[in-house]
Parts: structure tokens; C-alpha cells; sequence
């Protein structure tokens, strides 16, 4: 799988990688992030 | 997951096509990866969101698996994936999102 051209949704969570972070790593890569988010896993 | 980011997903897979699309995951350890990649490809499991019952099939990832590693800009990787990484199992994360990507 090439991220570069993939549209991505970002789901991170609180206590690992949060979406902000994934957004930024996939946008790296070429990726256009459409959501992104961070739950609370419990 | 949510249930408002359900209806999110469900709402941009619906209106945006699956084409190209995919789930990245961020979930430090194999149970919060199985049920958030499940939710996103055969339906929400617990039967609570708007995406139980809807097998949107979306092709799933983890941020952990190596493939997608390689592609990512290994500064910035370590600064928000290193210290994840060095605690994770990750051989069962990986193992967990691949047994969802059929």
C-alpha cells in the first residue's frame, strides 16, 4: 500500500498515537488526511 | 468508537466513495486495534454506533506495521511514533489489523 494519493482517516487514540499525529505522519507520506481523531479507549 | 466519529466515517465513505480511502490506526496495544479496525471494516461489534451492521470494508492500517513506517519521514516518525513503538507489542498490533484486511 502506497499512502502518497490515498485519502486517509486518522483514527488515533488518547493513550498511543493521537490523530493529530497520524494526520501530520500520513500528510508526510503524500497522503491527504479527510478526519481525523482521537479516542479514549476504555 | 464514538459514535458520532461512526456517523463521521460512515458519512465520508458514503459521500466521498471508498476509492483510495483507507484507516489509519494509532492504538497502542492489539484489543484497542482489533475493535477500532473492526468497527471500520465488517461494523461497529458492540452494536451501539451507526456503523453496526455496516460492513463499509475500508482498507485498515496500523501506523506501527513496517510498511507504512518506511514511508514516513523517520525524524518525524520518531518523534510521535518512537516512544509507542519501544512499548507496543507490535508483532500482535500488526497481526490484529492484518486479520481485518481480509
Amino acid at each position: 500500500m502506497e499512502l502518497r494519493g490515498k485519502r486517509v482517516i486518522a483514527i488515533g487514540e488518547r493513550e498511543g498515537v493521537q490523530g493529530p499525529s497520524l494526520k501530520l505522519l500520513a500528510e508526510s507520506a503524500g497522503a491527504e488526511v479527510v478526519f481525523s481523531v482521537t479516542q479514549c479507549f476504555v | 468508537m464514538d459514535l458520532d466519529d461512526q456517523a463521521n466515517v460512515n458519512r465520508l465513505a458514503e459521500t466521498m466513495g471508498a476509492e483510495d480511502m483507507i484507516v489509519l490506526l494509532g492504538q497502542p496495544d492489539p484489543n484497542s486495534t482489533a475493535l477500532f479496525a473492526e468497527t471500520v471494516t465488517r461494523g461497529d461489534p458492540t452494536w451501539a454506533g451507526p456503523l453496526a451492521g455496516v460492513p463499509l470494508g475500508l482498507p485498515v492500517y496500523h501506523i506501527l506495521e513496517p510498511d507504512v513506517k518506511a514511508q514516513i519521514d523517520p525524524a518525524l516518525y520518531e518523534e510521535h511514533v518512537g516512544l509507542m513503538e519501544l512499548s507496543a507489542d507490535v508483532g500482535e498490533i500488526v497481526k490484529e489489523v492484518r486479520r481485518y484486511r481480509g
